[in-house]
């Protein structure tokens, strides 16, 4: 050590020729990176509410608040998230949990105020100038915490599909059902979508967990046709699914499948709480979902219930409409058996009529009429009644129950709607060529897109746009369509456009059948006149009030005859509510 | 105590470059008779919060066990967690990790080394030291979102993958500090305040080495060469060619030359990891966090930090929350029991520069 390790350290001094190293804010601003993760900002049109941000932030930053002019709607809670960064850790594991993808951060990080209030704010509704901020940390929908892919389902391939009437669908193998539920958030937002609010997370969740026995347990609580459900439901719960505003959807049904499947003995795993007997009984019309339902819960509340059937085989629409393909008997049986083993009474082939309706009003002390839509809509064309132009609910019903049908070798089936494609898919099955003609566009169609998918994979041709004008006789034993083409007149936003005939254009099709399918209405012959005469009625459907009581004291209505979405499920979910309609009338405090 | 020795307490607010603890001392004149730690001032309670959170929220929490270099916490937690839940993880994660780590220790050790000549109250290297490190965290800022806590290192992988031509703004960085480096020397290791405070400053009896567990740095200050990015590898070191650091003069000024070499080892790996870096997917697909339920098991991992050997004990009990995560600091060795001994016989203005030496950092200390 010496004189150079004195002087060595003044060399420091040679820096000050140099540039210096700071930013000289606020003259000069510095932008943060590209990813850096700032203030945040929210798309509230794209935001839909659903409480995964506050779910996983880890300081509790967020709450899900009402905001002024913001309702809620389809798969939209109506909440939006408050953050507060007085507790905001700037970690970014909102915005990597978003399903929609409308939270995202911006580069920007100065923002100054006097009152502590001004940090608690809703990102997108209180406007802080750096909402059109690109830069800043965004979700990588490949790389997030959200899984935005559905397990695929199994089926059977098409070409195997039209020879039989096995089931087309194979349901989820244990791990892949796992798999598929544990994409679920839990946010809850298909509830809503859900007719019978069954506790769609809880038993998603219970399934992800292995937890099988309890999630069915939990299906129990308000659906006793659980399995049928995971099978043929229309499913608007999966529309509302949070995912699926940038992936697909939670497979819900599947999910409530393969649940419902793993148990050949429902005894074993549903644990039923049976009330007390009480002296009050009830009296059922119609062994459908809806009726069914109603008898179960009544069962279970301590009453004594009678279900009276029409036809050979309880079920109703499940029974006589959708085709085993879809819905196997067995599995209709076991759950209509696991019903009937809580004490509740079925009366099959027994055609209620004004005479017996009279005799089930001084037997029981209420009624619920679950009779559904038995009778079809007619095209109201000249020569519909040709021997050749059938029902497709008729066709279903003989198909179902085994009875001989005759379609020849092509069909076309007319109508847009599930109960059309079953009846082509049916006839394929049959052997013969299908084709569906519809009055509207392919798009426009209120079956379920699967279903179309469905009958395209297994050959039938879909015709859009066909308005029949009138049947004629035709040469060796067949039947002749003829018909129009429709252009599509559009009527205003928010409405479908409506198919109107191109004049002085006819067509011809000459085929072996004309399957009808479009619609079904309500058939109440069976109510006696002064019964009739006090139950109102509207549009072809029974009036009832909010806990599915009709006008008249006493007759609960539900189910097809009663509501417009006409679906298994809304049925489930009038006859749960019937029960607890009834419940309150035998108390006297209907509300 | 007697009547010619008084009772000083030293801190806590930041004595040295340390962070907040306090050392109580007894003096006899200017020399150090007795000493004592009190640490409390940080305690945050992480490892009974991460007991009652699901295991993604502990992901940003780890981070601010330790502030400055706080990468070896998220590493070594989502390490554990993938250990435990059985998740292999992408090659290039592994190596992405690897870099972050080196980055951080880098500006860890450049900072320390402007701080070492701080903590003598010469101030300009600190002002170097903070600033050049910037350039580093400027590099953090860009790859992770975040300049101090990266909230990067998430199990299963890294969060995002390189941005477009950061590989050549890290090898320009590492060329900047190689050319800084020697301004630097100049003014702490060529300087006689630092060679007559720092050398036979603090020896170390070589036997307290194992005795107390003391591991880094020090430990190789001592002429033990344990490392455990050599001993045990972990993530990409198995696969980068490297030699441990040991001085054998037990002194602080022996602690000075091992850090300023694991300066030079850190560009010199950097440079490998760039190189070396494989393409591909950098973050395997998780379960969904928010109901992420771990298999019951425990493990322990550990990797080397700045101040030493670093380690998460973590016992999960099958549920969606740890059980038990316990964390291992190095600190807790150097900064309590180590300290304490050393300073007995030592000038009072030498606290700080043995602190500095020891490099302890009380949050982790006090988890």
């Amino acid at each position: 050590m010496g004189l150079k390790e004195v002087l060595k350290p003044l060399g420091a001094w040679r820096q000050i020729a140099k540039r210096p190293h700071t930013i000289l804010v606020p003259k000069v601003s510095r932008e943060a990176a590209e990813r850096y993760r700032g203030f945040h900002v929210n798309d509230l049109e794209k935001c839909i509410g659903c409480g995964t941000c506050a779910a996983v932030c880890p300081n509790e930053a967020i709450d899900m608040v009402p905001v002024e002019g913001i309702e809620p709607k389809k798969g939209d809670s109506g909440f939006r998230p408050r953050i507060d960064y007085g507790r905001c850790c700037w970690c970014g594991l909102c915005v990597d949990s978003c399903p929609t993808t409308s939270l995202r951060m911006t580069n920007e990080y100065i923002w100054v105020r006097e009152t502590p209030d001004d940090f608690v704010y809703i990102p997108g509704y209180h406007i802080k100038g750096f909402e059109k901020k690109e830069k800043g940390y965004r979700k990588d929908k490949e790389h997030s915490f959200t899984d935005y892919h559905r397990v695929p389902m199994r089926e059977l391939p098409p070409e195997e599909r039209v020879e039989t009437f096995a089931e087309v669908v194979l349901g989820y193998a244990e791990e892949e059902a796992r798999r598929e539920a544990d994409r679920c958030v839990g946010c809850g937002l298909c509830i809503a979508g859900c007719p019978d609010r069954m506790h769609i997370p809880d038993y998603i969740r219970a399934i992800a967990s292995g937890e099988y026995a309890r999630s069915v347990n939990i299906m129990y609580e308000n659906n006793p046709f659980a399995e049928l459900c995971g099978k043929v439901c229309t499913r608007r719960c999966e529309s509302y699914c949070s995912l699926g505003h940038e992936g697909d959807p939670v497979a819900i049904r599947w999910l409530k499948r393969f649940a419902t499947e793993r148990f050949s003995d429902l005894k074993q795993v549903i644990k039923v709480k049976k009330a007390e007997p009480k002296d009050k009984s009830v009296g059922i019309i119609g062994a459908g979902p809806g009726g069914l339902t109603a008898a179960y819960y009544l069962a279970l509340r301590g009453y004594k219930v009678t279900v009276y059937e029409a036809m050979p085989e309880a079920g109703g629409m499940t029974m006589a409409g959708i085709p085993k393909y879809r819905f196997p008997f067995p599995s209709l049986k076991k759950q209509v058996d696991f019903i009937l083993s809580q004490g509740v009474e079925l009366k099959l082939n027994y055609f209620v009529d004004q005479e017996r309706f009279r005799e089930l009003m001084k037997k029981h002390h209420a009624i619920y009429i679950g009779v559904g839509l038995m009778k079809p809509w007619t095209l109201g064309v000249p020569g519909e009644d040709h021997p050749n132009v059938i029902y497709a609910i008729d066709f279903l019903r003989k198909i179902n129950f085994k009875e001989p049908v005759e379609v020849g070798k092509e069909v076309v089936v007319i109508g847009g709607g599930d109960v059309a494609m079953d009846a082509a898919r049916v006839s394929r099955r049959l052997g013969a060529e299908v084709t569906i003609a519809y009055r509207r566009r392919k798009v426009d169609m209120p079956a379920d897109h699967e279903e179309i998918e469905g009958a395209e994979e297994e050959g039938v041709r879909i015709w859009e746009k066909i308005i029949p004008i009138r049947v004629e006789d035709a040469p060796e034993g067949k039947v002749k369509l003829v018909y129009g083409k429709a252009k599509m007149v559009d009527q205003g936003p928010g409405k479908r456009p409506k198919p109107v005939l191109i004049e002085g254009e006819e067509y011809e099709l000459v085929v072996d059948r004309i399957i009808v399918a479009i619609g079904q209405q309500a058939d109440l012959s069976f109510l006696p006149p002064e019964i009739a005469e006090k139950m109102e009625v509207e549009r072809g459907r029974i009036k009832v009030n909010h806990r599915q009581m009709t006008s008249v004291e006493g007759i609960f209505a539900g189910g097809d005859v009663a509501n417009r979405v006409a679906d298994a499920i809304s049925a489930i979910a009038d006859g749960l509510r019937a029960v607890k309609g009834i419940e309150l009338y035998f108390q006297g405090k209907m509300d | 105590m007697s009547k010619e020795e008084v009772r000083l307490f030293i801190g806590p607010q930041h004595p040295g470059v340390t962070g907040n603890m306090s050392v109580e001392v007894l003096l006899k004149g200017d020399t150090i008779t007795w000493a004592k730690t009190h640490i409390g001032y940080l305690h945050r309670g992480f490892e009974k919060l991460m007991e009652r959170r699901i295991y993604i929220k502990s992901f940003p929490l780890v981070c601010r066990i330790c502030v400055p270099e706080p990468d070896t916490n998220e590493e070594n937690f989502a390490r554990g967690l993938e250990e435990l839940a059985g998740i292999e993880i992408p090659e290039r994660a592994k190596w992405i990790r690897t870099l972050v780590l080196e980055l951080s220790r880098l500006q860890m050790f450049i900072m320390w080394y402007g701080g070492i000549a701080g903590s003598m109250g010469l101030s300009t290297p600190v002002q170097w030291g903070i600033g050049d490190r910037d350039y580093i965290l400027d590099l953090f800022e860009e790859l992770t979102g975040g300049r101090i806590y990266h909230i990067y290192i998430m199990p299963g992988g890294v969060r995002k993958d390189l941005p477009e031509g950061f590989e050549e703004r890290v090898l320009k960085l590492m060329d900047i500090i190689e050319q800084r480096l020697p301004e630097y020397d100049e003014i702490i290791m060529e300087n006689a305040v630092v060679q007559k405070r720092l050398k036979g400053l603090a020896k170390i009896p070589r036997d307290w080495v194992d005795e107390m567990g003391i591991t880094g740095p020090v430990a190789r200050a001592c002429g033990f060469p344990y490392d455990v990015r050599k001993d045990h590898p972990y993530e990409a070191y198995p696969y980068l060619d490297f030699d441990v650091i040991t001085e054998d003069g037990c002194d602080a000024w022996a602690m000075l030359l091992v850090r300023r070499r694991e300066i030079d080892l850190s560009i010199n790996l950097i440079r490998q990891i760039i190189e070396k870096m494989p393409k591909g997917e950098f973050l395997a697909r998780l379960p969904n966090v928010l109901y992420w339920k771990i298999p019951p098991g425990e493990t322990y991992v550990k990797s080397e930090a700045t101040r030493g050997e670093f380690g998460y004990y973590m016992v999960s009990d099958g549920s969606d929350k740890p059980r038990r995560v316990h964390v291992n600091g190095p600190s807790f060795v150097h900064g309590i029991t180590l300290l304490e001994r050393l300073l007995v016989g030592q000038n009072i203005a030498d606290v700080a520069p043995i602190m500095v030496s020891l490099q302890t950092c009380p949050p982790e200390m006090e988890r």
